[in-house]
């Protein structure tokens, strides 16, 4: 059914830290490579050695430039997936019934035998977390890796979004962030995680963590270097400061 | 948004179709047999028509049948659903008007069906709150407007047609002028994309990949707005302010009425080509591009 359930027993997301995230972009590369062997279709390419290569992908990292008022540009790194709204749109627009969110853990995903590839869904997310697959015709997007996280036959260490294993800098945490006590929980609410376009009333499930304010640890313990003026600009510089 | 074509017929021809129909079940026409079989046939096939255009839009054009299931939840499948529930009540209707049988309270149902399915198509796009410019009451408006209009044309029913496109001519200026203001109006920005306002002014500095894909293929269309004043132009002229005037000005017989009609079209498919063009999807804010 593509009616959103009223509650969830969990919510399962991601909690991303935009303040250590270096833009490796491991988390796109493993997220591609776990789910293109997936159940599902594979995520295809195409001319993937030629002049225009293209694909689809469940994560993207891109890079914005932020230039203060006053103080130096700061670039942050800013990985985009999908955020397994509670209101989420792209469920609701669903013609088929392909779209949906589980009840016991709020995860959103797409059954593909049931996907017409109409593409009303990725219309619907202000986020683009969802592209279709220009070769198998239906819609992708991030299951947060229902296959890793519940899978007894993988090592307990990997039963996380490969997304969140792949990063190097731990940048991506994964929990139940409707659990006050949870891990994710407690770092949203003492780093103040906030909602990617509140505005657009999805209340996302995934959190982001700010940057932290930059700060030199070794500039402020150095004295300035006096800078003396010899010659007569000097002894004209001593003069004038004098008068 | 990218306008596909198949969309454009879509909206375009269905629109058109179920205007018709809406028109012919108020008993616009009168006459059986021949004539009833004509406008009858030439309504299904408009509406089919555009229909069939619809499953183009599709990566698996063949599980279609599963889009009727979720018309508690979907626009798009409350349309589906009230599409076909009009064509069904429509070819009944028509049947017995080409015996000779016209059903009065029959034809008020399809009239209904008709308007509600052209109503369901434009809450496709005006249910989107990540399309700013489509969420307004101006969007199943228009989309009204013009398959009523196009259906007074098509069944002589000229008085209406003429009050139906001057009052799509405002809506449509109307329309244009407060939808340049809704991407700013909705909130949406670079900085509430990314939550990084307070670092300072945003720009994109590296974007995630270097080639095209889905998103920027299907919901960035910037190069179509480079002529927009000019296909706005020649959209609302060809299909409003032509039809009105030469069907004020001149007798409308056959040969008249075609030429209106064609005008009409022409200019439905410049209108709703632009309707997607201009349309900018807020996930452009994250590609610096709208």
């Amino acid at each position: 059914m593509t009616t959103l359930p009223s509650s969830t027993d969990r919510a399962l997301g991601l909690v991303i830290d935009l303040d250590i995230c270096v833009g490796c972009h491991a988390c796109v590369t493993s997220c591609k490579e776990w789910n293109t062997s997936g159940a599902g279709a594979p995520l295809s390419d195409t001319d993937a050695y030629g002049g225009n290569p293209e694909g689809t992908y469940l994560n993207r990292v891109h890079s914005f430039e932020a230039v203060p008022d006053l103080g130096t540009p700061r670039l942050v790194h800013f990985p985009r997936s999908c955020l397994h709204c509670a209101d989420a749109p792209c469920v609701t627009v669903c013609p088929t019934g392909a779209s949906y969110k589980r009840t016991e853990d709020g995860i959103v995903l797409v059954n593909e035998d049931d996907c017409i590839g109409c593409g009303l869904c990725a219309w619907a997310c202000p986020y683009g977390a969802r592209e279709m697959d220009q070769v198998a015709g239906v819609m992708k997007k991030c299951t947060l890796c229902v296959d890793r996280i519940e899978n007894v036959h993988i090592p307990e260490i990997d039963r996380v979004p490969a997304c969140v294993r792949a990063c190097p800098t731990g940048a991506r945490h994964f929990g139940d962030l409707q659990d006050p006590e949870s891990a994710v929980s407690k770092l949203v609410a003492a780093r103040e995680g906030f909602d990617l376009m509140p505005e657009q009333r999805t209340r996302p499930v995934n959190k982001y963590l700010p940057p932290r304010p930059e700060i030199d640890l070794l500039a402020p313990l150095l004295e300035p270097v006096p800078v003396e003026q010899g010659g007569f600009l000097g002894w004209l510089d001593r003069t004038l400061a004098r008068l | 948004m990218h306008p596909a074509p198949s969309i454009i017929a879509f909206t375009t021809l269905s629109g058109l179709g179920f205007g018709l129909m809406a028109w012919l079940g108020l008993g616009q026409i009168h006459g059986q047999g021949l004539v009833a079989l004509a406008f009858s046939a030439l309504a299904l096939f408009l509406a089919g028509g555009g229909l069939l255009a619809s499953l183009a839009h599709l990566g698996q054009p063949r599980r279609f049948l599963k889009a009727f299931s979720q018309w508690r939840s979907s626009w798009l499948s409350r349309e589906a659903v009230l599409a076909l529930a009009t064509m069904a009540m429509f070819t009944l209707y028509a049947a017995l008007w080409i015996a000779g049988l016209t059903l009065a309270p029959l034809g008020w149902l399809v009239t209904g069906l008709a308007l509600a399915t052209i109503f369901c198509t434009a809450m496709i796009y005006a249910q989107m709150r990540s399309v700013p410019r489509w969420r307004s009451p101006t969007t199943p408006t228009i989309f009204l407007l013009a398959a009523l209009a196009g259906g007074a044309l098509l069944s002589d029913a000229i008085p209406a047609a003429q009050i139906l496109l001057a009052a799509l001519l405002l809506v449509q200026a109307l329309d244009w002028h407060l939808g340049a203001r809704r991407l700013a109006r909705s909130g949406t920005t670079l900085a509430t994309a990314t939550g990084l306002g307070a670092l300072g002014r945003l720009r994109l500095f590296e974007p995630p990949h270097t080639g095209g894909n889905y998103l920027l293929l299907e919901m960035v269309h910037v190069v179509g707005r480079n002529h927009a004043r000019k296909l706005r132009a020649m959209g609302l002229v060809l299909a409003a302010l032509a039809p009105l005037v030469f069907s004020l000005v001149l007798p409308v017989g056959h040969l008249v009425g075609g030429i209106v009609l064609l005008s009409h079209l022409a200019g439905m498919l410049i209108l709703r080509w632009l309707f997607f063009a201009e349309a900018e999807h807020v996930v452009g804010l994250y590609y610096g591009k709208r």
